[in-house]
């Protein structure tokens, strides 16, 4: 078994309408019950947005403590999930699932839905 | 019997595939095989011109390279190294769950790992040269233009991400195969059109490509003959193919399909593609290759380009047109039409087919350039021809296009 990260990125600005919120929220909520019951979900969270951020480094020995976020861009990590499976082919299907949960339609027909970045957790391949 | 270098070497070429690919399967490691399946053809140059070839040349790799590889992984383990010890263990996990079957060899495991939609176009068709194909990183990066440095790290990179990411090495299941056997095929095709586009560079390494993709399609109508589309793609790459010796000069100037001398066409690839083109399935929607096999096979069908049935071409870009709708598709049918109906209705429909990408497009230009020139509108042919010079991509098509613009003249 292989941990994966899934990353949900979302766009600066635009938030869509509450009912549409809604919709997305209950697909995720029952995607998370089904991993959860399949023995796959491993931890997820939902993120406040960048402005929340602070960064924190370490140079000669000082720790310097700076507003975030680190990178500044048009996109940024909204929230994630933690998921195991067997391989790359399964961990896709679970992040399918969410970025079809991730649209404004459940289609992605009127604007493409949030994309879905999935990565391999080092050291995670312990069966 | 004393063995030559380069009889060696084809045998090596030939069996890269299945033995890497059985190895992988037994080591579950992507290196560990590729590196074995060398050493044993270093082991082989060293030996089999002096002792001769051995009884069973596939044999003797099989079992050279399978030593090659429990020695290689006994040394990593004394040295503590335990991935080797939990790939094996991988290897064999996976191996408990599929059965065997011409569906599970494990050439068509591998390739549908190189194939993996999870990594790059340009990796997968690297990824697949190298392990089915045998090519060496060096012909693969001349091919590609690449410098070897570059191909060889896109291979490592993606080499690596098959092994963290666990990209898996088995025959997909069902509700995904069709996409991946797209997949697939779209990266057969892609190696064809390289070896084939009409660009600079080293021939024998373009003939090379064209080659290996046609093996390529072979071994998959091999191994998934109830697939239409991969028959149709064999087809289509053969009956391509086939005109390889008419399509230039022998200055290297292109030469269009009707003024090829078609007896110069390849008769056993022509035969080879009609034959799978009439084996595809009438009644179910024949997919995007079979109907542009079918299209190829009407031309192959006429000893002179005036026989040529251009209804039947008509009739079958209209079905291509309704599956895969694209402008070049569109453009190709305007030239069926203008040879059924005229020039005046073809060139309605390019115009028609006008819009900020198919204008940047050289071939829309050259097809409108050609009608217009047939029209008798020399002004607007050359204006034309010009925009066509511009956009075009290689040289050889350039010096093409010029020949058309100069002989509006004359």
């Amino acid at each position: 078994m292989t941990q994966y990260l899934l990353s949900i990125y979302q766009p600066e600005g635009d938030v869509p309408p509450p009912e549409t919120l809604q919709r997305v929220m209950q697909d995720v909520n029952a995607l998370i019950e089904d991993a959860k019951a399949a023995g796959v979900w491993v931890f997820n969270g939902g993120l406040h947005p960048p402005g929340t951020a602070t960064v924190v480094r370490c140079q000669r020995g000082d720790v310097l403590i700076t507003d975030g976020p680190f990178a500044e861009g048009k996109e940024y990590v909204g929230g994630f999930m933690v998921i195991e499976a067997p391989d790359l082919d399964g961990a896709l299907q679970w992040a399918g699932r969410l970025a079809r949960a991730l649209t404004l339609d459940g289609r992605g027909d009127i604007h493409p839905g949030l994309p879905v970045e999935v990565r391999p957790f080092q050291g995670s391949h312990a069966n | 019997m004393p063995a030559e270098t380069a009889e060696i070497e084809r045998i090596f070429r030939e069996e890269h595939g299945r033995a890497v690919a059985v190895l992988i399967r037994a080591f579950g490691d992507i290196d560990l095989a590729e590196e074995a399946v060398q050493d044993a053809f270093a082991v082989a140059l060293s030996r089999w011109p002096f002792e001769g070839m051995p009884a069973s040349p596939v044999g003797w790799i099989m079992t050279t390279a399978r030593r090659r590889a429990i020695d290689a992984v006994r040394r990593e383990s004394t040295r503590g190294h335990r991935h080797a010890e939990a790939a094996r263990l991988y290897a064999r996990h996976s191996e408990d769950d599929h059965p065997e079957g011409p569906m599970h060899d494990d050439r068509l495991r591998l390739i549908f790992t190189c194939c993996h939609p999870a990594l790059a176009p340009a990796s997968q068709v690297a990824l697949t040269l190298r392990l089915l194909g045998g090519l060496s990183t060096a012909a693969i990066a001349r091919a590609f233009f690449v410098g070897e440095p570059a191909m060889a790290q896109r291979l490592v990179r993606a080499k690596g991400k098959i092994r963290d990411a666990r990209i898996p090495y088995r025959v997909p299941d069902e509700p995904e195969l069709p996409g991946r056997v797209r997949s697939v095929l779209a990266v057969v095709y892609l190696i064809f059109n390289e070896g084939y586009a009409v660009s600079a560079g080293d021939a024998l390494v373009r003939d090379d490509l064209c080659h290996e993709a046609i093996r390529l399609g072979r071994l998959l109508v091999g191994l998934i003959p109830e697939e239409p589309e991969v028959r149709g793609l064999l087809a289509l790459m053969l009956l391509v193919a086939s005109r390889r010796a008419a399509r230039t000069t022998s200055a290297g100037e292109l030469v269009l399909l009707a003024d090829q001398d078609r007896t110069l066409w390849n008769r056993e690839f022509i035969l080879e593609g009609q034959t799978l083109v009439s084996r595809c399935p009438r009644q179910n929607e024949p997919g995007p290759y079979q109907l542009q096999a079918a299209i190829q096979a009407v031309h192959s069908d006429a000893a002179v380009a005036a026989d040529t049935d251009w209804r039947q071409i008509l009739r079958l870009y209209d079905q291509l047109l309704t599956i895969a709708p694209a402008p070049v598709v569109a453009l190709n049918r305007a030239v069926a039409v203008a040879e059924i109906e005229g020039p005046v209705r073809a060139l309605a429909l390019v115009d028609a087919l006008s819009d900020p990408a198919t204008d940047g497009y050289y071939l829309f230009h050259a097809v409108r350039a050609d009608l217009l020139r047939r029209l008798g509108r020399t002004a607007e042919a050359q204006q034309a021809y010009d925009m066509a010079l511009s956009l075009a991509g290689n040289a050889r098509e350039r010096a093409f296009l010029q020949r058309r613009r100069d002989a509006l003249n004359g």
